[in-house]
């Protein structure tokens, strides 16, 4: 009796009892739970992409804004004398920040992957290359090569990294679209809280009509609702997060090759925003249950 | 503590009652009866707040029952007991639990009440049934339980419809013994029933008042009971 009594009173007292005023529904639950933990592992996701096409896009329009090349193939006799028309050519051209001719070192480690280190650059009849870097504004690339072609004929500009612009712009909408879809992803969750919470008042009307009776205030009714939904959202998405980011550790590493794909993970301080998304959603659960519950009953008798 | 005023309630333009008059006094016995479908049960509705009157004026404990919103109607239902016709209890708690519920969605679930809640379940015949679920238990018991939660908040109006439509005449003496005791305790009390027997049967034991509903209104009925 004793023991009888004792586990009543835990019940009267604290939260415990108003958790257990709705009673448990284990199909619901599972809906809930899976769904959450889908919609954080699918957030996961796109804050990586997120996070992946920014970083390409800045690391790519970095390089951008330095780095175009021209490549002067002349006879050994006239090669000086063009390189030097063309530094001069570049020191006035607007647009244009630094311009450097390679030394023979330099040029001898690009060559080096294919010729192997003990390449005599000097004797062989190789381009000499300029390095040119822009400033942020650019240069004209067509006035450029007219006025090389008229004082080096030998001299070819290589904008080998222009081609990647557009890319960048898409790295950049790319990123914006996985903003985009971490709000609808949000926005779903909300939709899918709200209707699951209808659902569970509706089906608890004979509950919910009995603590009325019983003197029980709306907010305490549905604080219940709002509890359960949110404590499910909670773990849900907790699951989901954690799936989401084991599988980006799992993704196989292409070393430094940077790339969309492979640069599909969190770097440093970046695996902390994850941990974000549980309480996100949960917050997004509690506020949609919180809603659901007060239109359901407010509209009760 | 209630009192209607001209009250009128109509189901979807369909006048159920009209011109009915009434003030409970605090410590009274009221018997309701009237024919099925008479309105016993919207009346009793219109008394603890279920049903706002589509005419008239409803108070409890001197508030306008229109005026009321959400929270003031549940705060108010703490100091009225209802038991109802069809008593419905949240199934998967024990019956203890059940008859605790108003001590818990009231915030007031203590450990001194374990005691009351054991004394109160004896007193109404239902000590074996702690740990028992409501869909086991039998009609009557549902209806002793349905009292015990009615009572365990220490109300100060009683509202039964029909308590004693479901157990034997020993057990619905019990109940209405029971129902005597509280309204001597200075409990106010209103019984719907149309159980004749019990009427007289608590007459002899208090002053009881029979409302009748007939014609769509209220009636003192004679002493000829």
């Amino acid at each position: 009796m004793r023991a009888r009594l004792d586990q009543v009173i835990a019940l009267l007292k604290g939260d415990q009892g108003a958790d257990r005023i709705v009673p448990p529904s284990g199909f619901t639950v599972r809906l809930t739970l899976f769904t959450s933990a889908a919609m954080a592992f699918l957030t996961i996701f796109a804050l990586a992409l997120s996070l992946a096409a920014g970083r390409l896009g800045t690391s790519w329009g970095d390089e951008l804004a330095r780095a175009s090349t021209i490549r002067i193939s002349a006879p050994p006799e006239q090669m000086q004398e063009q390189v030097a028309s063309v530094l001069r050519l570049l020191e006035q051209t607007p647009g244009v920040e630094t311009a450097r001719a390679l030394s023979a070192d330099e040029q001898r480690e690009l060559l080096e992957p294919w010729f192997g280190p003990a390449l005599p650059v000097e004797q062989l009849p190789v381009p000499q290359l300029i390095d040119v870097s822009e400033t942020s504004d650019g240069y004209d690339a067509d006035s450029l090569r007219l006025r090389l072609q008229a004082e080096a004929p030998g001299a070819v500009l290589d904008e080998h990294t222009r081609w990647r612009r557009p890319l960048v712009a898409a790295a950049s909408r790319l990123r914006l679209l996985g903003w985009v879809s971490i709000l609808l992803i949000g926005a779903a969750t909300g939709a899918m809280v709200t209707l699951a919470a209808h659902a569970a008042l509706a089906a608890n009307a004979q509950v919910i009509a009995v603590l009325r009776l019983v003197g029980a205030t709306d907010g305490y009714i549905a604080q219940a609702f709002v509890r359960r939904f949110t404590l499910r959202t909670l773990s849900g998405a907790l699951a989901g997060t954690l799936a989401g980011m084991a599988a980006l550790l799992l993704m196989p590493s292409a070393g430094d090759v940077e790339g969309l794909l492979t640069g599909l993970r969190f770097e440093g301080w970046q695996w902390l925003l994850p941990l974000v998304v549980p309480p996100l959603a949960a917050l997004v659960a509690y506020i949609a249950t919180s809603a659901a519950a007060r239109r359901v009953l407010g509209g009760l008798a | 503590m209630i009192e209607l005023d001209n009250v009128a309630y109509s189901y979807s333009g369909d006048a159920l009652l009209t011109d009915i008059s009434l003030q409970l006094a605090p410590g009274t016995f009221h018997f309701l009866t009237g024919p099925s479908g008479a309105g016993k049960t919207t009346f009793l509705k219109l008394c603890y707040g279920a049903l706002k009157p589509t005419g008239g004026s409803v108070h409890i404990f001197g508030d306008d029952v229109t005026e009321m919103d959400r929270d003031a109607v549940a705060y108010m239902r703490r100091r009225v007991g209802v038991v109802h016709q069809d008593c419905q209890f949240l199934d998967h708690l024990s019956v203890a639990e059940n008859v605790a519920l108003p001590l818990s969605v009231s915030g007031q679930a203590t450990p001194d009440q374990a005691e009351n809640l054991n004394e109160l379940m004896g007193w109404v015949g239902l000590q074996g049934k702690f740990d028992s679920l409501p869909p086991e238990l039998s009609g009557g018991e549902r209806q002793r339980a349905a009292l015990a939660r009615a009572l365990i908040l220490s109300p100060d109006v009683i509202l039964a419809d029909e308590p004693t439509g479901n157990v034997d005449w020993e057990m619905s003496q019990r109940l209405l013994r029971l129902l005597i005791e509280l309204n001597r305790m200075g409990k106010t009390v209103m019984i719907a029933t149309h159980d004749l027997g019990l009427i007289r049967a608590a007459k002899a034991h208090v002053q009881a008042r029979v409302l009748r509903i007939t014609n769509r209104t209220l009636q003192t009925a004679g002493a000829d009971l």
